[in-house]
């Protein structure tokens, strides 16, 4: 695999010269935070795919039926779902806030920012759930109520881990953690967020709109 | 447009984005159905024709390794193409001003699109070693302090492979002439020269 000119015990190219470990190779230009934050989008987009080939599927087979979806008489609250939406892009915003003021050393920005997020996170979820108990049908009644169910519950339950951890972040935010030098337990939280966010739109759009 | 996972920045504007795209769509939509499906056929192929065509990529922030020994005056190679010439070497010890010449020779192996889907790389890496062992028995038989390796297959990523083992002053970058060159090796000289700062040389050897 290689044509060495001298023998490396004799001191070819300066390896005497440095002492302790190797310095970390990333093979690939890419930091592991990054390579697994990819890794993880990767598989949610695969878990995502999966209900969404689904919902398609019954979408496809009963929009036969009478040309009509959802299938009478299902109802889709896109009104209500349609604030739900608004109040998520502005927690989007919030976080956007919070992460640029840290950045920034505004620790009251932060603070702010973090609170407001996780207040707005909180309201979507709960909105969702008095949404369920109105919605008039369950999982089992059709494929349209299991998938509908299936979706929007599937992103349900990415809010509540992102809720989660924006909870751990404001905790660590008004206990003074987090500055403009170290604040990547931010930035990654935020990512997860906006990926939520981007994902509640998806959903929104294909479940709700069209 | 950089990275959405990079930054929570960029994760903010990918959501903004999104938002555009998703609009966009519905208004389609909402005129006429195949109105909406045409908005979205258009969007994706600009958004691919955007990412293919290299217009999102990020620039990339200029790498400088180490200095190397003050003694010594160490020179990377890549090599598309053998390299041994006397312009080469004069033109390399006239860099090293009387300092210890050390090279080290990167050969990549160079794979078609066909190979490099299929994974088929077995001739070209051959060629590679090839390449880098008339190159090594060039420069030794020269008397150059010399050494080489087989690099990724990519020249660039070769280069930076090769940046965190050795440490060098001054890069060499031996291409095919224009009309010859595989695909590999297309705009390779520019991207190393916006990439490493790092002296570059650019020669091209007539195979």
């Amino acid at each position: 695999m290689s044509s060495h000119a001298e023998p490396l015990e004799h001191g070819g190219m300066g390896e005497h010269e440095h002492h302790g470990p190797p310095p970390i190779h990333y093979s690939s230009r890419m930091p592991p935070q990054v390579l697994g934050m990819f890794l993880f989008i990767a598989s949610e987009i695969m878990l995502f795919g999966s209900f969404f080939t689904v919902y398609f599927f019954v979408r496809v087979v009963n929009h036969g039926v009478d040309g009509h979806w959802p299938p009478a008489p299902y109802h889709r609250p896109a009104f209500v779902a349609g604030i739900n939406t608004l109040i998520l892009i502005t927690s989007s915003a919030t976080m956007h806030w919070a992460d640029s003021s840290i950045k920034k050393g505004n620790r009251n920005g932060f603070k702010a920012g973090m609170v407001l997020t996780l207040l707005l996170g909180l309201t979507f979820l709960l909105t969702q759930i008095v949404e369920y108990h109105r919605i008039g049908f369950n999982t089992s009644d059709t494929s349209f109520a299991a998938t509908f169910f299936g979706l929007t519950g599937l992103h349900g339950v990415h809010v509540f881990v992102g809720l989660t951890i924006l909870l751990v972040m404001t905790i660590r935010a008004f206990r003074g953690h987090f500055s403009p030098e170290h604040h990547h337990g931010v930035e990654i939280g935020g990512i997860y967020w906006h990926f939520v966010d981007v994902m509640w739109i998806v959903v929104y759009v294909t479940v709700y709109l069209l | 447009m950089g990275n959405p996972l990079r930054s929570e920045q960029d994760a903010f504007r990918f959501v903004l984005l999104t938002i555009g795209y998703f609009a966009l769509i519905v208004i389609g939509a909402k005129i006429d159905v195949w109105v909406g499906v045409a908005v979205f056929v258009l969007l994706t192929a600009g958004i691919v024709w955007f990412v293919v065509s290299g217009r999102g990529r990020e620039r990339p922030v200029p790498e400088a390794p180490a200095p190397s020994p003050p003694a010594e005056h160490r020179v990377l190679v890549l090599a598309n193409e053998s390299v041994g010439g006397a312009e080469l070497l004069g033109q390399l010890e006239a860099h090293a001003a009387g300092r210890t010449l050390r090279v080290r020779i990167v050969a990549p192996a160079l794979v078609s699109r066909l190979e490099q889907w299929t994974n088929d790389d077995g001739e070209a890496r051959a060629a590679a070693q090839e390449r880098l062992d008339d190159s090594v028995a060039a420069l030794r038989a020269a008397g150059v302090e010399v050494d080489g390796e087989l690099g990724d297959e990519n020249p660039v990523q070769a280069v930076e492979d090769a940046l965190r083992t050795f440490r060098p002053d001054e890069l060499v970058l031996a291409t095919h002439p224009e009309g010859s060159a595989s695909w590999l090796e297309q705009g390779v000289v520019e991207e190393v020269r916006e990439r490493f700062a790092l002296p570059v040389t650019h020669v091209v050897v007539n195979s």
